[in-house]
C-alpha cells in the first residue's frame, strides 16, 4: 500500500508574509546589537579598552578578511564540516536504530537503557582524555566523540516518539490487519518523526558543541583550531571572528534543519483531541 | 495487580543489569588472561586501588569539593539571571524585541567557544571557570523561561487586566505559574550543562584542585586508572545532580 492511498489531511501551508510589522521588528531587534557595536567602536577609538583585550571592530574585520583570503578559513571550515557531517550521520544512523528497536520493544529498552543511561551521564567532555588514551588524538577520536554526542539525544527522541504513538492510531491499524512492515512503514514511523526530528536537531547542535570541544582539545586544524590557535598568539581579533564564525554556522545548520522540518511536515495538521 | 507489578519490575531489574554486569566480566576476564595491555585497560582492582589511595592520601574530595563548589556556584548565578532575563523577555514585547535577537544570536555559539574570550578576559583562576559555568546555567534557563512566560494563557492575562491586578499581582498569579513547569525544565538542563561546563572549565583553565584536573593529570602521566576512576566519578556525580533535579521537579509541579 502506498502512502498516497491513506488519506491524510492536507493543510495548506501558508509562508509567514512579511509584514511592515516584522520589519519595524527587525529594526528594533537590530538596535540593541548596534548599540553594542558602536560602543565598541567608540571604546577602543577612545582607548577605554587595551588592545589585547578588546580589540577594535576594524580589526577583527581585518583579521576575517586575512583568514578569508588565505584561503585558511575555508579549508578549515571545510575541515570541521566534514568531521561534523561524518561523525553526526554514524552516531545519529547508529542512534536511529537503536531508538527504533528501543522504542518497538520493551525487552531491548529493558536490557539496554540502564547501560544508556550511565553512559550518558558521563559530559561528552569526560569522555575525551579517555578516549586520547585510546584512540590517539587523530581522526578516530574526533568522530567517535561528535557521533557520541549526536547519538545520545537521538536515542532518547526516537525511542519516546515511537513509545508515543497514539493508541487510537494503533487500533485502528490492527482492525485493518496491517501487517507488522506496514505497521510500522505507514502508522508507527510516520507518527515518531516529529520526536525523530527533534533528535536530529539536538544531535547536530550537541555534535556541533562536540566538534568544537574536541578540536580545542586535540586538533591541529578546524574552526575550533582557530580558537586555539588565535589563544596562543594572544590575537583577540582572531578569536572574537573565530567565535562569531562558529555561532553562525551553528545557527545556519539549526536554521536549515528547521525549515527541511517545516517543509518535510507540511502534511501534518494537529492530532484532534 | 502489586504481586505482577513487582515481577515487571524484577524482569526489568533483570534485564537491565544483564549488560553492564558482562562487559564488567568481560572487562576482568580481558585483563586477567591478558588479552589487551593492562596500560590501555588496567584491571578493575587497579582502578579501585586507585581510588582507594586518591581517597586516603590523594586530594579526592578535596578535588571533588572544588568542582561542586565550582559548579554550584556558577549554576547559582547563571540560573538566577537567566530567570530574570527569561521573564523580561517573556512578559515585556518590548525587551523581547530589544534584546531577543541578540539573545538567540548569541545563544548558537558553541559554549566552549567562550572559553578563549573568557580566558584572556578573566584570566585562568576561579572567576573566569565561574563566568563560564553560569554562561552555560543562564543560556537553558533564560531561553525556558521566555518561553514558558510568552505562553501564559492570554484569558488569564485578560482576566487580570479585567481585574486590575497589579504587575507584581501578575507575576505571581499569572505568569509565574504559567512558565513555572519549563523554568523547571530549564533549571534541570541548566543542571547538567552547568556540569558539562565544569568539567570543561578544568579542563581549558586547569589551575587550582578540581576533577578535571584529575582526569588531566592521569591522561598525562599515562595512568589509565585514574582516568577510568575520574570518568566514573564524573557520570556518578552527573547522575545525582539529574536525580535531585528530578526529585525537585516532581516537588515543585505536584499541583500539575
Amino acid at each position: 500500500m502506498a502512502i498516497a492511498e491513506l488519506p491524510l489531511p492536507i493543510a495548506r501551508y501558508h509562508a509567514p508574509r512579511r509584514s511592515r510589522r516584522a520589519w519595524s521588528r527587525a529594526g528594533l531587534g537590530l538596535l540593541l546589537p548596534a548599540a553594542l557595536l558602536a560602543f565598541w567602536a567608540v571604546g577602543t577609538a577612545y582607548r577605554l579598552f587595551p588592545p589585547q583585550v578588546l580589540p577594535p571592530p576594524s580589526l577583527v574585520w581585518d583579521s576575517a578578511v586575512d583568514t578569508f583570503r588565505s584561503g585558511k578559513l575555508l579549508s578549515y571550515a571545510a575541515i570541521s564540516f566534514y568531521r561534523v557531517v561524518v561523525g553526526f550521520v554514524i552516531g545519529a544512523g547508529v542512534g536511529l536504530v537503536l531508538g527504533v528497536a528501543m522504542g518497538l520493544s520493551r525487552t531491548v529498552d529493558d536490557y539496554v537503557r540502564p547501560l544508556f543511561t550511565a553512559i550518558a551521564q558521563v559530559p561528552n567532555l569526560g569522555w575525551i582524555p579517555l578516549l586520547v588514551l585510546l584512540l590517539g588524538i587523530g581522526e578516530t577520536l574526533k568522530l567517535t566523540i561528535i557521533a557520541k554526542a549526536a547519538f545520545i539525544p537521538m536515542v532518547l527522541n526516537t525511542a519516546d516518539g515511537i513509545r508515543r504513538v497514539s493508541p487510537q492510531l494503533l487500533e485502528v491499524a490492527r482492525s485493518f490487519r496491517f501487517s507488522n512492515s506496514q505497521l510500522l512503514r505507514l502508522v508507527v514511523l510516520p507518527a515518531a518523526v516529529p520526536s525523530i526530528f527533534t533528535g536530529f536537531r539536538y544531535g547536530l547542535a550537541k555534535a556541533w558543541t562536540a566538534l568544537v570541544a574536541v578540536e580545542l582539545l586535540a586538533a591541529s586544524e578546524g574552526l575550533g583550531y582557530l580558537l586555539v590557535w588565535g589563544r596562543q598568539m594572544f590575537w583577540m581579533d582572531l578569536v572574537i571572528f573565530a567565535i562569531i564564525i562558529i555561532g553562525v554556522i551553528g545557527f545556519a545548520m539549526d536554521f536549515c534543519l528547521t525549515r527541511a522540518e517545516t517543509y518535510l511536515q507540511r502534511w501534518r495538521t494537529e492530532p484532534e483531541q | 495487580m502489586s504481586r505482577a507489578l513487582d515481577r515487571r519490575r524484577w524482569t526489568r531489574f533483570r534485564r537491565g543489569v544483564t549488560l553492564p554486569v558482562l562487559l564488567i566480566a568481560l572487562w576482568f576476564f580481558a585483563t586477567h588472561a591478558g588479552l589487551v595491555d593492562s596500560r590501555l585497560l588496567p584491571p578493575i582492582e587497579a582502578v579501585l586501588r586507585a581510588g582507594r589511595v586518591e581517597w586516603t592520601e590523594g586530594a579526592l574530595l578535596q578535588n571533588l569539593e572544588a568542582s561542586l563548589f565550582r559548579n554550584l556556584a556558577g549554576f547559582a548565578i547563571g540560573s538566577t539571571l537567566g530567570l530574570a532575563f527569561g521573564m523580561a523577555l517573556g512578559i515585556s514585547p518590548l525587551i523581547e524585541k530589544l534584546c531577543g535577537p541578540l539573545f538567540h544570536g548569541l545563544r548558537q555559539v558553541a559554549l566552549l567557544a567562550w572559553v578563549p574570550l573568557i580566558c584572556m578576559w578573566l584570566g585562568l583562576g576561579e572567576a573566569s571557570k565561574i563566568a563560564f559555568i553560569a554562561i552555560a546555567a543562564f543560556v537553558p534557563v533564560a531561553l525556558n523561561t521566555y518561553q514558558g512566560a510568552r505562553a501564559a494563557p492570554p484569558q488569564l492575562l485578560e482576566v487580570s487586566r479585567v481585574l486590575l491586578l497589579s504587575p507584581r499581582q501578575m507575576f505571581r498569579r499569572v505568569y509565574l505559574p504559567a512558565a513555572l513547569p519549563s523554568v523547571v525544565t530549564g533549571i534541570h538542563l541548566a543542571l547538567i550543562y552547568s556540569w558539562l561546563a565544569t568539567i570543561g572549565a578544568e579542563y581549558f583553565m586547569a589551575l587550582g584542585p578540581g576533577l578535571g584536573g584529575l582526569i588531566l593529570a592521569g591522561r598525562d602521566r599515562f595512568e589509565m586508572d585514574l582516568v577510568i576512576l575520574g570518568v566514573f566519578i564524573l557520570g556518578l556525580v552527573g547522575f545525582a545532580l539529574n536525580l535531585i533535579a528530578q526529585f525537585a521537579a516532581g516537588r515543585l509541579l505536584r499541583w500539575e
